[in-house]
Order: structure tokens, then C-alpha cells, then sequence
């Protein structure tokens, strides 16, 4: 479990996070869902720590990472897998070597285990015959398996995605989408997914978090979501003709 | 500007720290040397040769009175590409290749979230990717320059062989005469130092892109620039204090 507690979080004078508290589940794929802006990767990025909280504490099952040191935080580090926006993949190594490259950092795995494992993740999520490719030579939705495959390289207990959606036509979105919650079940990881995709939030949002404006507006799952009688939440999830349509009479 | 250096000296403090595995350093490091320097004889050899030779086409025109002889020619081309030429023209020269490739291949990792992958891992970004093209630069610019010196003479004797300015003799007899090696330590402190610069402010600039691709463009330019205005500057207080 990963608990944010009264986050906040300046650039200088503008108060981009206010006061957000929330909880997310281990085994469960919880979504941060919110429009452009909001606030989800600022508040994704002061979880992990790349960026500094200004006031509250971010703990991973007890643990306070807020309070920590670099070298402590680093034991963290080791169990935490993230997916960026563009995938964030290296583009001077292959496909194998930067699903090789987290094991390299953190373990002393020989080559030929690294290798082992490397094609095991890649597997996993579904690439075959990609290792020398660069990821120049990908396609969108190769990119996030490939950055999934590495994600998951080191078997983390606490998995992030930042629009894992982005930039993908709905099918493969809801291939990468089924991904994610398989594995997540699979290997029990607690699973943060920033989205503002509609089909993923109705698909896997077991825990849902609704950031307005850099606050926390609601909480709850992907059946009470379409029932709320929440305002601003109400604009957001039925924005767009398809979703009008789901509008309970 | 204050807050430029200050930033600068900040990242500076991040980069200079022991790389974590040593393994992975040395093998960024012969990246690099491959990247910054072997890749760029071609272009130094290039401007080095034609450099050389025209220093002693004028040299030669410029001989009008019969009281100085010949053999200044190979004498003045040796003086002006062992000082001047090589170590600060052929550094600009770096500073445009080497520097917009730097600030861009950074920055391009800045704005596609490479950099924070890195940091998630655990791992010092600052140091594990400048580090290596510091070292890389510092070690290997000194070869480069004394290349573009032998490329650069030999440019001056293709004249002796091509026109009848002066003869390939009085010209070789030139290069020997009054020869100070101290001038090529002079000119191996410059680069070395020239190398610093041209790495180090590169990597502050692609390191400090925020945005897109059009900050990178930017990032890249300004790498150039502030390298090359440094780069001009620092032969001025250098020169002052290992010649005087
Ligand atoms: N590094 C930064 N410096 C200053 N402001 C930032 C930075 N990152 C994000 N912001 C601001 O924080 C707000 C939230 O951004 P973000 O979390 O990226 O939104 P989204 O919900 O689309 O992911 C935006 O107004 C953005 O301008
Ligand atoms: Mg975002």
C-alpha cells in the first residue's frame, strides 16, 4: 500500500498540488484521473520522489519516503517500476539492453541471467523478435510494452504509469490496459495509473482518484464513477458523446 | 546570469562525484571518446590542412623585403598554429560540433523523460551522463590539437610543393629554427581547459531544457554560443598567465 498524506506541492508561487490524501492498494490498478493540467504527473512524480513534496509525507507500506535519504531511498527505488508519458526509453540502446539496463544498476546478475530475464519480461508483455531494434524503429505501442518489459524487469512491489493510453488507438490501448492489470494481479504489485482515458477508468479502475485543480475532488471505483453526483466530475467523465450515452436515466 | 552560475556550479557539485559502478563509467567513457573525438578528426584534418597553408601563402606574400628570409615562412606558420590556430580556432570548432551534439542529446533526454528514468533507478543522472564527456573530452582533445598541429604544418608544406612561394628546404628549414617546446605545453593547457568548457557548459545547457523540441534547438544554440564566448575569453586570461 502506498499512502499520500496532505500533499502539496509549489513552483514558486503556484500551488500546483493541495493537501491530497490517498490511499492505494496493493493488487489493485488505481487510477489518478483528472484533465490536462490538473495536477496527475506532478502528483505521480512527488510520489516516486522526483520531485520534493512541500508539505505532507509519502509512505510506501510504513515506510516514510519523504524522510528518507537519497542512499535510503534507494532500497525503494529497487522495488518501484515506472512507465512515462513517451515511454522514456533510451535511444542509444537496443530493445534488450534497456530492459537489461535497471538490472545492471541494481543487481550482479551475470549477462547471460540478465538476458534470461530480459527476454522472460519482453515475453511477457507480448514482443517477440524486437531485442536489437532501437526504439526509433518501434511503434507507439511497441514502445510502452518494451518500457513496461523494463519496468517490470526487476519484479517491483509498487508500479506507476503515467498515461500508459497516450497517444495509442483504442485498441491497443485496451491491450496495454489488460497488461497492466494482468501482471498487477499477477505479481500483487500496487498499481498507480494517471489517465483521463473514459474506457480505462470503466475497465480497470478498482480505486479511482479525481484531481481538480491540483485537489483531491473524489474517491471511489469504477461502479460508484457513473453514479456521482459530484459536479465537476460529472463534466469530466461525461465530456464526450460516447460517454453521454452511459448517463444513467 | 548570478543565477545561471549558480545553477551551473550546483550541477557541477552533482556531476564530480565518484560513478557508482565503475564498470559503467568505463564503458560510457569509450562511447564518448568515440563519440567527441574520433568522430571529429575528419573535420579538424580538414580545416587544419587548408588553415596551414594559407598562413603560409601569406606569410610568403607578405616577405617583400630581401633583408628577411625565407625560412620566416615556416617559422611564422609554425608560431601561429602551435599558439593561436590549433588549440583555440580547431576548440571553436569543437565547441560547434561537439557542443550542440552534447546540449542536444541531453536535452532531447530531458524532455523525454529519460533523465527521470535514470533518477528513478537510483542513479545520478548529472553524473553518470556528463562525467564521462568531461573526462572523455579532456583526455582526448589534447590529441586531437596535436593532430591538427601536424595537419596543419603539412598544409604549409603542400604550398612549397604546389607553387614556387618557397621551396619545400626553406620551408622545413623554418619550421626548425628557434623552437620552444613550452609552446605546445602552453597550447595542450589550453585545450585541456577549452575542453572543460566546451563539455561542461553544454551539458548545464541540454541538462537545463525544459519544454519540447523547440528548447532543444534552443538549448543546443546557446550551448554554442556561451561555449565559444567562454572559449575566447579564457585565451585571454590563460595567454596572460602562462606567457607573461
Ligand atoms: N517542472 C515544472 N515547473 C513548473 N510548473 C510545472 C512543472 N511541472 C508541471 N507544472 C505545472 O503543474 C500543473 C500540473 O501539471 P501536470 O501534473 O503535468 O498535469 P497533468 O494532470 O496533465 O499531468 C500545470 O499547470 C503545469 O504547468
Ligand atoms: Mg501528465
Amino acid at each position: 500500500m502506498i499512502e499520500a498524506k496532505n500533499i502539496s506541492k509549489f513552483f514558486g508561487d503556484n500551488r500546483v498540488l493541495k493537501d491530497v490524501s490517498v490511499e492505494f492498494d496493493r493488487g489493485k490498478t488505481n487510477l489518478i484521473i483528472g484533465q490536462s493540467g490538473s495536477g496527475k504527473t506532478v502528483l505521480m512524480k512527488c510520489l516516486v520522489g522526483l520531485f520534493e513534496v512541500d508539505k505532507g509525507q509519502v509512505i510506501f507500506d510504513d515506510r516514510n519516503f519523504s524522510e528518507m535519504s537519497f542512499n535510503k531511498r534507494k532500497i525503494i527505488r529497487k522495488e518501484i517500476g515506472m512507465l512515462f508519458q513517451g515511454g522514456a526509453l533510451f535511444d542509444s540502446l537496443t530493445v534488450e539492453e534497456n530492459v537489461i539496463f535497471p538490472l545492471s544498476i541494481f543487481t550482479k546478475q551475470t549477462i547471460d541471467e540478465k538476458r534470461e530475464r530480459a527476454n522472460f519480461c519482453l515475453k511477457r508483455v507480448n514482443l517477440k523478435n524486437v531485442n536489437n531494434l532501437y526504439p526509433s524503429e518501434l511503434s507507439g505501442g511497441m514502445k510502452k510494452r518494451v518500457a513496461i518489459a523494463r519496468a517490470i524487469a526487476m519484479n517491483p512491489k509498487y508500479l506507476f504509469c503515467d498515461e500508459p493510453n497516450s497517444g495509442l488507438d483504442p485498441i491497443t490501448s485496451g491491450v496495454i490496459d489488460d497488461l497492466i492489470k494482468e501482471i498487477t494481479e499477477e505479481y500483487q504489485i500496487t498499481t498507480i495509473i494517471n489517465t483521463h482515458d473514459m474506457n480505462s477508468v470503466i475497465k480497470i479502475g478498482d480505486k479511482i482518484a479525481f484531481i481538480h485543480d491540483g485537489e483531491l475532488w473524489w474517491k471511489g471505483t469504477k461502479h460508484e464513477v457513473l453514479k456521482t453526483s459530484n459536479k465537476e466530475l460529472n463534466d469530466f467523465i461525461f465530456a464526450t458523446e460516447l460517454t453521454k450515452k452511459l448517463i444513467p436515466k | 546570469m548570478i543565477y545561471h552560475l549558480g545553477k551551473y556550479i550546483l550541477l557541477m557539485l552533482q556531476v564530480f562525484r565518484k560513478p557508482e559502478k565503475g564498470k559503467v563509467f568505463r564503458k560510457q567513457l569509450f562511447i564518448e571518446f568515440q563519440n567527441l573525438g574520433v568522430d571529429s578528426i575528419g573535420i579538424v584534418a580538414i580545416i587544419s590542412v587548408f588553415m596551414g597553408a594559407v598562413v603560409a601563402i601569406q606569410t610568403a606574400y607578405n616577405i617583400d623585403s630581401p633583408l628577411i628570409p625565407l625560412t620566416m615562412v615556416g617559422f611564422t606558420t609554425r608560431q601561429s598554429i602551435i599558439l593561436e590556430f590549433s588549440p583555440t580556432i580547431i576548440s571553436l570548432i569543437l565547441a560547434g560540433k561537439v557542443g550542440s551534439r552534447i546540449a542536444s542529446e541531453i536535452g532531447t533526454m530531458r524532455v523525454t523523460e529519460q533523465i527521470d528514468a535514470l533518477e528513478i533507478m537510483g542513479i545520478n543522472p548529472a553524473n553518470y551522463l556528463i562525467l564521462p564527456k568531461i573526462t572523455a573530452a579532456m583526455l582526448i582533445n589534447p590529441i586531437i590539437i596535436i593532430l591538427s598541429m601536424g595537419f596543419g604544418l603539412f598544409g604549409g608544406w603542400l604550398v612549397s610543393i604546389v607553387t614556387n612561394l618557397f621551396t619545400s628546404q626553406t620551408y622545413i628549414e623554418g619550421l626548425q629554427s628557434w623552437f620552444d617546446g613550452y609552446s605546445v605545453f602552453y597550447a595542450l593547457i589550453k585545450t585541456v581547459f577549452f575542453a572543460f568548457i566546451i563539455t561542461s557548459v553544454s551539458g548545464y545547457q541540454g541538462y537545463d531544457t525544459k519544454g519540447g523540441a523547440l528548447e532543444v534547438g534552443r538549448a543546443s544554440t546557446k550551448a554554442v554560443v556561451w561555449s565559444s564566448i567562454l572559449i575566447i575569453l579564457f585565451n585571454l586570461i590563460l595567454t596572460q598567465l602562462l606567457l607573461s
